[in-house]
């Protein structure tokens, strides 16, 4: 692992920092400028109409995608300019991903699923599974484990890639419309665990959705429109500043 | 509620008569349900006695009321806090909402802007409510869910007005 960087904005108090990124794919731009600060154990919602960038956003802060320009900053370290090796290293060890599709592996039962994550992290056989096995009554899977991830309803699939992606322990959980493909209520059901687990763990959680529902559950939500990040900070002054000028003519 | 915000709004664009004043309230924002000429003077003779606005002398010419009627610097203060501050977040807004949105456009504001706020403020009433869902029993889960889905609607809309703003404002401007 890099050293943690002495001039990075840990000062601050951010996990997680983006500074005016930018990226676009071919002549397309999905983010013009974005800026963006995680507190350590926050929970943050990304909001955004489709095409708006939040996805990308969610890529570049989790080290998937190289911003062209700006800087990514991630618990002390410039993360943009880390080598690809060093990038896939801290996504591992790091970082938990949920997407609106579990992407599990079919032929694999539960626990195998939950567990692959440590065993690519070169944790033992034994360790790992013991470890899998504990995360099943957490997430109401207890009895699931040896059934193929095939043979799943939405809502346990999703539970069982909320496991996996917690399994390691990860200081971030990036979740992409993490109930996107469920019911309103099994949705309910995913996005409470979510919420309750990463309180427990002190896990960060940056959440993209587009659903005000989901957004609910966090701490915290920023708009993302044409590719840049608007605050809430930003809303309120600009507000204000009209009114005042409008007041004074 | 909203007509006497709505008046002053129509007046900080440009002094008006009342007979103006009834027919850009009609076109904008009575779909179907005009404004009485008598609830438009009532109207225009509370905020007269508030201060709000200032009547000019009686001028020559048909029609029960020809004064011009210009907004105050008191009203002009009232109609930009209304404007500009986020409604308590309950549901069934859309009226207010809707009138906000149309003036502001209207006055060359920033109606991106006051709509952003706005959700900010459903957000996080609805933030409270889902906290609310997760620590409480059933039946205040039942009660909650009513709220977040009816701030859910709001936010569509909101949504929704935001990505047409461009072609309302030009549909404003037009008319």
């Amino acid at each position: 692992m890099t050293s943690p960087n002495p001039l990075a904005p840990r000062s601050r108090g951010f996990l997680i920092e983006a500074k005016d990124i930018c990226h676009s794919f071919g002549k397309t731009t999905a983010l013009a400028g974005a800026s963006l600060s995680v507190t350590g154990g926050e929970i943050l919602a990304v909001m955004g109409p489709s095409g708006s960038g939040k996805s990308t956003l969610l890529h570049c802060l989790a080290g998937i995608f190289t911003p062209e320009s700006g800087e990514v900053w991630f618990d002390g370290q410039r993360l943009d300019t880390l080598s690809d090796n060093k990038r896939t290293e801290l996504r591992r060890t790091a970082f938990g991903f949920v997407f609106q599709f579990g992407q599990l592996v079919p032929e694999l039962t539960v626990v195998d699923n939950i567990a692959l994550p440590l065993l690519l992290n070169r944790v033992s056989r034994k360790t790992a599974y013991a470890k899998a096995n504990a995360w099943l009554p957490r997430l109401g899977l207890s009895g699931l484990g040896a059934r193929r991830t095939g043979e799943l309803s939405g809502g346990e699939a999703q539970r069982v890639a909320l496991a996996r992606a917690l399994v390691a322990q990860p200081k971030v959980l990036f979740a992409d419309e993490p109930t996107g493909s469920l019911d309103t209520l099994t949705g309910e059901m995913v996005m409470d665990l979510l919420v309750s687990i990463a309180r427990e763990e002190g896990t960060t959680v940056v959440l993209v959705t587009h659903d005000a529902r989901v957004a609910a559950y966090a701490d915290r939500e920023v708009m993302v429109r044409d590719g840049t990040v608007i605050r809430r900070a930003e809303l309120q002054a600009d507000a204000q500043a009209d009114a005042q000028v409008e007041v004074s003519r | 509620m909203t007509v006497p915000l709505t008046l002053l709004g129509l007046l900080e664009r440009e002094p008006s008569h009342g007979y103006d004043l009834k027919r850009d309230y009609d076109t904008y924002f009575g779909r179907g349900k005009p404004l009485p000429f008598g609830q438009v003077y009532a109207t225009l003779g509370r905020l007269a006695r508030d201060g709000k606005v200032t009547g000019g002398e009686a001028e020559p010419g048909a029609g029960p009321d020809r004064k011009r009627y210009a907004i105050t610097q008191l009203g002009a203060r009232e109609f930009d806090a209304w404007l500009t501050q986020p409604i308590e977040p309950e549901p069934h807004l859309q009226t207010v909402l809707f009138s906000k949105v149309v003036l502001a456009l209207m006055l060359g504001r920033p109606a991106e802007t006051y709509l952003d706020a706005q959700r900010t403020a459903h957000l996080q009433r609805m933030r409270e409510l889902t906290e609310l869902k997760r620590t409480r029993g059933l039946m205040d889960a039942l009660l909650a869910d009513h709220g977040l889905f009816h701030l859910e609607a709001d936010l569509r809309w909101i949504d929704v007005t935001s990505a047409r703003l461009n072609a309302l404002a030009e549909m404003v401007r037009d008319s």
